[in-house]
């Protein structure tokens, strides 16, 4: 091997930045397009089906659309919080995302290429880090609207984000007592030793994370920022074009990113179901990077299905169930798992 | 203390869930409603004015367009009105007819509504689901009256024209199918624990207040007062037909849509059974080319809306045209029940409040 400092830090890295920065937007696009086809679908309708056949080039008829458009604030605004608002969301979005191991490494030209860009021994900590930070991104753009319905949304996503957050913590943190680590690729490998994924160990952390991770990045039956039946479009009122499309990225990376984090800690990651059973060796001969799609895959389906499915919390209610159920059941779960570990602990001596 | 102030949010007219063209002027306290002024007008047309000018045949057309999501009640109203004053015979045939299609267009209206109610809470699938089988009901409408949405479905005597041939079977085949969609609407809503939690106990206004206010129809009867004009004072020929009145005491935004769920599978009943009767005869009774009515016949006739007592007020003066034209419209006076309702809500509770009321702009502002 002929890596190098230069190469494992710098080079290699730049890629893969250039790579999500490059494809992410593109694949955003098509995610959007399977919502939109999955959601006709659910509601008995075929969705876009103009733009090339069954619709297919459609996200990129929307995102020139979304580029050409002009770029407005509006007179009142607070006019430079306004325009950064968007691309905090996106670069945090985006930023999140360098902290997943999407595969396991590989080589090309001769360099030890790892999927994760960084891998840290904090990941798990340091994804939640940056992830909180899209809050302010929300909050600055209600408030330097400065209109009543992007700053009542703001509000609310502060209010929101903030309740689930804590409830997401612990129960990430149970998952990590388990684990005994940090790194999001150490939690990788200690399921492959135990040979069981966590989901079977934690399962009540598993359900209170997907309800969480639903709330955190927005969407039905949690989406209270942008309810677009009340608040019209909540924070992202007063934006129109390329902005806007930033807050539709970051939304989705959020997705993406909460997806692949639930997917690390609780199915895990990128490895192939069974990881340790000899019989389904053959299973190997797909990359990692499938595996991960295709259970990212399978939970942003879910987000769709959701969406399609169920109707919109009220704002108390949402407070109220993540204050009163969640942060309790987590707490409550951590304990179990806590005592659970001493036992075992103890008895195995 | 820290010193708060309210604030003052205007909703609509541009509001994607006002059901049209209404204004609300909130007073909220944080995201707790203080006071709510409704503002309408924005849709006013004078129709009321306009009925002055034509002939009492070329009224029917303005009547579809007060109450636009069911044209065919409104044209009953009318049509029915001026029969009284003018003491016109109807034909049997069409009475049966004008009960079948105005139970058609109650269904289609709570299908609307249950599409548009629902999807201001946040179930998007809803709206797409009701709207197919609206589509249907509006195409029964097209076959028979020529029109889907501005039906100006009867003529005081009777019917334009007679039903086209196999409409009749469509329409029981229609009936036989629609309790089962009513099954996946329910399936999707009634014991969803979102969508009861956010109506029951939203919007609750008490039989006592409700009668005070003058309010009718399912927001009425979900008040626990079982007082449905069909029963109460029969038109048409809901005396012949045999139907139950749907009712709850729970006085909240669901018990609005249970009532609204039982009496669309009510209507379905109403339908078979008129279009099994259906009988032979002349469309229309015996009316004059053109109607004169004698001066100072008057008179007041009331049916059951979809959206509830909707009353016709007509005064003669001797002339083809009327002298006046009052409507009593059942959204107007259901509105007023708003500020009420959501009093010490919050903003997210007003969209569901207006979607269970069941306004149309058209009919407010008329």
């Amino acid at each position: 091997m002929n890596n190098t400092p230069l190469s494992d830090f710098v080079v290699i890295p730049l890629i893969l930045i250039l790579a999500i920065l490059l494809i992410f937007p593109l694949l955003v696009g098509y995610i959007v397009y399977v919502e939109r086809k999955v959601l006709a679908f659910i509601q008995s309708r075929l969705g876009p089906m103009r733009v090339g056949p069954w619709g297919l080039l459609q996200p990129i008829a929307d995102a020139v659309k979304l580029l050409t458009k002009e770029d407005i604030a509006p007179r009142t605004a607070d006019v430079f919080i306004f325009k950064i608002a968007p691309i905090i969301l996106l670069v945090v979005g985006l930023t999140a995302m360098a902290f997943l191991p999407m595969g396991e490494g590989f080589t090309a030209f001769g360099y030890d290429v790892s999927l994760s860009i960084v891998d840290v021994n904090v990941g798990v900590l340091a994804l939640l880090a940056v992830m909180s930070l899209s809050t302010y991104s929300i909050v600055l753009g209600g408030w330097a609207s400065n209109s009543k319905y992007p700053l009542l949304g703001g509000l609310r996503s502060a209010a929101q984000m903030v309740s689930y957050e804590v409830a997401l913590a612990f129960t990430v943190l149970a998952t990590l007592m388990i684990a005994g680590t940090l790194s999001l690729s150490g939690i990788i490998e200690a399921q492959r030793q135990s040979g069981l994924w966590y989901v079977f160990v934690q399962p009540v952390g598993f359900v209170l994370f997907i309800i969480a991770m639903v709330a955190e990045t927005n969407r039905l039956p949690f989406d209270l920022p942008e309810a677009e039946s009340e608040l019209v479009a909540g924070y992202f009122t007063e934006y129109s074009g390329f902005r806007w499309s930033f807050f539709m990225l970051g939304e989705y990376a959020a997705m993406v990113v909460m997806s692949g984090l639930l997917v690390t800690l609780y199915l895990g990651g990128w490895m192939r179901p069974f990881p340790n059973v000899e019989l389904l060796g053959f299973l190997d001969l797909i990359p990692g990077f499938t595996w991960f799609v295709l259970k990212v895959g399978f939970f942003i389906y879910f987000f769709i299905w959701i969406r399609g499915t169920y109707p919109r919390y009220r704002y108390d209610q949402l407070m109220g169930l993540g204050w009163k159920v969640f942060i309790p059941l987590a707490i409550a779960n951590l304990f179990a798992t806590g005592l659970a570990l001493l036992i075992i602990d103890s008895v195995a001596g | 203390m820290l010193k708060t102030r309210d604030m003052e949010l205007n909703m609509g007219p541009q509001h994607p869930s006002t059901h049209g063209v209404l204004r609300l002027v909130l007073t909220l306290d944080g995201e707790t409603i203080v006071d709510c002024k409704p503002v309408i007008g924005y849709l006013h047309r004078g129709t009321e004015k306009l009925c002055e000018t034509r002939n009492y045949y070329k009224n029917v057309p303005f009547t579809d367009r007060t109450d636009y999501l069911a044209a065919p009640n409104n044209n009953l109203g009318y049509v029915e009105t001026v029969e009284k004053i003018g003491g016109y015979e109807v034909s049997e045939r069409a009475l049966y007819v004008r009960t079948a299609i105005c139970e058609l267009s109650r269904i289609a209206s709570h299908l609307i509504w249950l599409g548009t109610h629902a999807l201001d809470i946040g179930a998007q699938t809803m709206l797409m689901w009701t709207i197919r089988e609206r589509e249907v009901i509006l195409d029964f409408f097209e076959a028979a009256l020529g029109d889907r949405l501005t039906t100006t479905a009867f003529r005081p005597g009777g019917l334009r024209r007679d039903l086209p041939d196999g409409w009749v079977k469509a329409v029981l085949g229609f009936c036989k199918t629609f309790p089962d969609r009513v099954d996946e609407y329910e399936a999707l809503l009634t014991k969803n624990r979102i969508w009861i939690d956010r109506t029951v106990g939203v919007g609750v206004i008490s039989a006592e207040d409700a009668i005070d206010m003058g309010l009718s129809g399912p927001l009425l009867r979900a008040s626990g007062v079982p007082y449905d004009i069909r029963k109460v004072m029969p038109y048409a020929a809901y005396d012949k037909v045999d139907f139950e009145i749907a009712t709850s005491n729970d006085c909240d935004s669901y018990a609005r849509y249970e009532v609204r769920l039982k009496e669309m599978r009510e209507s379905v009943k109403i339908v078979e059974q008129c279009l099994e009767r259906l009988p032979e005869g002349p469309i229309s009774g015996k009316v004059p080319r053109m109607l004169k009515i004698e001066a100072g016949a008057e008179a007041y006739h009331v049916i059951e809306s979809p959206r509830g007592e909707l009353g016709y007020y007509i005064i003669a003066d001797g002339s083809d045209t009327p002298y006046k034209c009052k409507i009593r419209a059942p959204s107007f006076v259901n509105l007023q029940a708003i500020t009420q309702m959501v009093k010490g809500l919050l903003v997210a509770d007003v969209v569901t409040v207006i979607g269970s009321i069941d306004i149309v702009l058209g009919d407010v502002d008329r």
